[in-house]
């Protein structure tokens, strides 16, 4: 039950891939980033894709048996699995296309995970296929907690957020530790195609999905998952939270490819202060002035950081 | 009377609970989950797409006139469309009890 | 038919899975089970088969890949052991509920801690739940013979079900014993191709591992259920067609002297041959002993069993794995729980032996004999401890 946008005349709707392969009546929460997030990923890789999924959000809300919102291959085993069900779709097809059993055609093995299914229970499977080099995209679907389970911390939650397991108490001020940098582990793996993305600026992400695609070889794209739920911020705002995650630079928006990193979504020259960023979530309501002064600084030791990356960092090519 | 829910009895169940049906999730309709609704304003509607490209429930579609309307079978009444739209041509007004 | 060879038996596995011409093939090694694992990356780096390997990072992904690649239609293979199989543990049921048909080689061996790396069988009684098909090789023939029977078992339309087979580790997958191999040709006569019902693929999209609400839950265990009792039919078919194509008959419960005796052995996996010949000595001097050797465990082949038993006075069950705190071991367990209302049953002692690759002799087979004469109620009992 594909539905396709007709007679788009206009500029930006046209450079998008109209057919849809995620269905409507999905139980995700009203306004979900994740699930938009996941929208567009499966615009960008089209029909030739086969998913395999962790469990999660985006498992839970899209597979209820008897039904499925999935209109592309799709395969859920467990949690901490996605990355080497991936690896183990993609040797499948590739031995059963050289053997002739299948079409010869290029179909992409794609795993999907959160931040748990990605950089804590999931990060053996990813470093080992990430390792061996299959033709595969991973994507994390980050929304900065264990959110299907009841919003427990994980190691992507930011540095002093409010979450079920790291409360905001009188003693210990949410999130002890800040969140972990998936993309710089992916390019320590020598992954040549590394990526982080926000659904707020759908044709960057689209792009990057795109360009990842098309290469022969393991990708990872970390995309910037707003959970209004989570969060405790209104759900109107899912979109806005994004874009202001990238204006001040709590989540720039840049690409690696074989070691050479690069800016792709410009961020002002004078970024925003992380207070306007905090403003509408409820999970950083606890924190003070200087608390917000201590993140900011995070936040700008952090953009320093990339940007000397952007600025100094070789092709592995050259 | 009461529709047969399918799958009922064991032997129904597909093997590996394997669903066969793409995009079947569509039979539950999450409409009736919202608490208010998307009006388009078409005086003020430039028709650039961006309600269509940000609708987490895919539910925004255009007519043939070029306009933009939301699937009230399916809309959960997020609001993101409205806050998204840049002429601000959306209004979310309260559903009726 | 091909002539004997002289052979390391988990090499000969790794020789018996090239036949079947797998497609993937995802190993982590551990002790005892490497030499498999060794061997099969051999073969396909040489390309004497056409196959993927994926070395991956740990058991658990090991059966994940399996999963994802049988999910697309490709025959997988993989193989482990005693904390591999256990690590593994949280995927198998959900292999079994997918209904991929894996096939894995199980090297026995003794679950940690403290750590031992010989040969008992507490990994596969651990996982005895999980809806796997459960084999038990007694020697490296029938470890080639199930290995690719596996294939065919698990494949098959009225089964689609993972399999495992039981080789023990060290006591049989280090010896080099005399087999023969089928030739490729008459294994392609035997195994056909692998027809899945649902595979990844975009010409024709499905969702794989959906979730189940509590209303259909039920339901879905009971078809799985269903599923693993009736490959039963299925399995003695297949043995059936084995015998006319290769000569040797393949049976669930295998028996020794049974039908006039009216002591029984019953035991599984390698010490079965030891056992033989300890039963050779007592018929000797007289007595009347037999031995049956469980091959199929799961489905668990009762009315075999039980035909077996007719005129059993006391049934010996040889476990070597045992269910802490609870009665005893597994399979004794199951036996008596199983008989417990049949009006004629045999009086069940279960003995608890060959843990952690202790060497069982014909002579400990004629003590455990001697003291179950002796012994007056139906409790377990370790054998040979030092006290």
């Amino acid at each position: 039950m594909m539905q396709t946008v007709r007679n788009f005349e206009l500029y930006t709707p046209k450079l998008i891939e109209k057919r849809e392969f995620f269905s409507s009546g999905h139980r995700a929460c009203q306004g979900c980033g994740e699930v938009l997030a996941l929208r567009l990923v499966l615009k960008a890789l089209g029909r030739d894709t086969v998913v395999a999924n962790a469990t999660g959000c985006m498992e839970i809300i899209s597979t209820p048996y008897p039904t499925t919102a999935w209109e592309v291959p799709y395969i859920h085993v467990a949690f901490e699995n996605a990355a080497v069900v991936a690896s183990g779709v993609e040797a499948g097809l590739k031995a059963l296309r050289r053997k002739g059993k299948i079409a010869d055609r290029d179909v992409k093995a794609v795993g999907i995970a959160g931040d748990g299914g990605t950089a804590d229970i999931g990060m053996q499977a990813l470093s080992g296929a990430m390792e061996r080099g299959h033709d595969m995209l991973f994507v994390c679907l980050d929304n900065e907690a264990y959110m299907n389970t009841g919003i427990q911390r994980s190691s992507s939650t930011p540095f002093m957020a409010a979450t079920t397991t790291s409360p905001a108490g009188t003693v210990i001020p949410g999130q002890r530790t800040g969140k972990k940098n998936m993309p710089e582990i992916m390019v320590a793996h020598r992954v040549p195609y590394v990526a982080t993305a926000c659904p707020s600026y759908p044709l960057d992400l689209i792009n990057k999905v795109k360009k990842a695609r098309k290469l022969k070889g393991p990708s990872y794209i970390h995309v910037f998952s707003t959970c209004p739920t989570g969060w405790r911020a209104p759900s109107r705002e899912a979109v806005k939270l994004g874009r202001l995650a990238v204006e001040t630079g709590v989540f720039p928006l840049y690409e690696v490819e074989n070691g050479k990193y690069r800016l792709t979504v410009e961020t002002p020259e004078k970024r925003r202060s992380v207070a306007d960023y905090f403003k509408s979530q409820g999970r950083f309501r606890h924190l003070t002035p200087d608390q917000i002064k201590i993140f900011q600084e995070r936040v700008d030791g952090e953009y320093r950081q990339l940007m000397n990356k952007i600025k100094h960092s070789r092709s592995w090519q050259e | 009377m009461k529709q047969k829910k399918w799958p009922e009895a064991w032997h129904e169940v597909t093997p590996g609970c394997v669903v066969f049906a793409p995009g079947s999730a569509s039979t539950y309709k999450t409409g009736s989950w919202r608490a208010q609704r998307p009006v388009w304003d078409n005086k003020k509607c430039i028709k650039c797409g961006i309600c269509y490209i940000f609708c987490p429930e895919c539910c925004i579609s255009e007519s043939a006139d070029g306009f933009f309307a939301a699937n009230l079978d399916y809309c959960k009444g997020c609001g993101i469309c409205e806050h998204e739209c840049w002429p601000q041509a959306i209004a979310m007004v309260e559903e009726e009890v | 038919m091909s002539k004997r060879t002289g052979m390391e038996v988990a090499i000969a596995a790794a020789e018996a899975v090239a036949l079947c011409n797998i497609d993937v093939a995802a190993v982590y090694p551990i002790t005892p089970q490497s030499h498999i694992a060794e061997h099969l990356s051999d073969i396909v780096h040489n390309g004497r088969i056409d196959a993927e390997f994926i070395t991956v990072e740990s058991e658990h992904s090991a059966m994940s890949a399996c999963a994802g690649a049988s999910a697309t239609g490709a025959r997988v293979y993989t193989a482990t052991s005693s904390q591999g199989l256990i690590l593994m543990h949280e995927i198998l049921p959900i292999v079994s509920a997918m209904r991929l048909p894996v096939v894995m080689g199980n090297a026995n061996r003794a679950l940690s801690g403290p750590l031992n790396i010989w040969n008992d069988h507490s990994d596969i009684m651990s996982v005895r739940d999980c809806g796997w098909i459960q084999l038990f090789a007694e020697n490296g023939q029938e470890v080639i013979d199930l290995t690719i029977q596996s294939f065919k078992m698990a494949e098959h339309p009225d089964v689609m079900l993972p399999a495992v087979v039981n080789l023990d580790g060290f006591q049989l997958t280090h010896m080099i014993e005399p087999m023969e191999f089928p030739t490729q040709e008459e294994v392609n006569r035997f195994l056909p191709e692998r027809a899945p019902f649902a595979t990844l693929h975009p010409d024709k999209p499905v969702s794989m591992g959906c979730f189940n609400m509590p209303d259909i839950f039920t339901e879905t265990m009971m078809a799985k259920n269903e599923a693993l009792v009736n490959s039963k039919q299925t399995i003695l078919k297949i043995w059936d067609e084995w015998e006319k194509q290769f000569g040797r008959r393949y049976k669930p419960v295998e028996t020794y002297f049974s039908e006039d005796a009216e002591t029984l052995i019953l035991t599984m996996g390698s010490m079965s041959e030891t056992a033989s010949v300890a039963v050779d000595e007592m018929r000797k001097k007289g007595k009347r002993v037999g031995l049956l050797r469980l091959r199929l465990w799961r489905p668990f082949p009762l009315e075999e069993l039980r035909s077996a038993l007719k005129g059993c006075k006391t049934l010996i069950v040889m476990d070597r794995a045992l269910s802490f705190g609870g009665a005893g071991g597994p399979v004794g367990t199951e036996i008596k729980s199983l008989l417990f209302h049949d009006k004629s049953r045999p009086r069940i002692v279960n003995f608890l032996m060959g843990l952690g690759g202790r060497d069982m002799k014909v002579e400990d087979f004629i003590a455990m004999v001697e003291r179950a004469g002796k012994k007056k109620d139906e409790t377990y009992e370790f054998y040979g401890v030092r006290q």
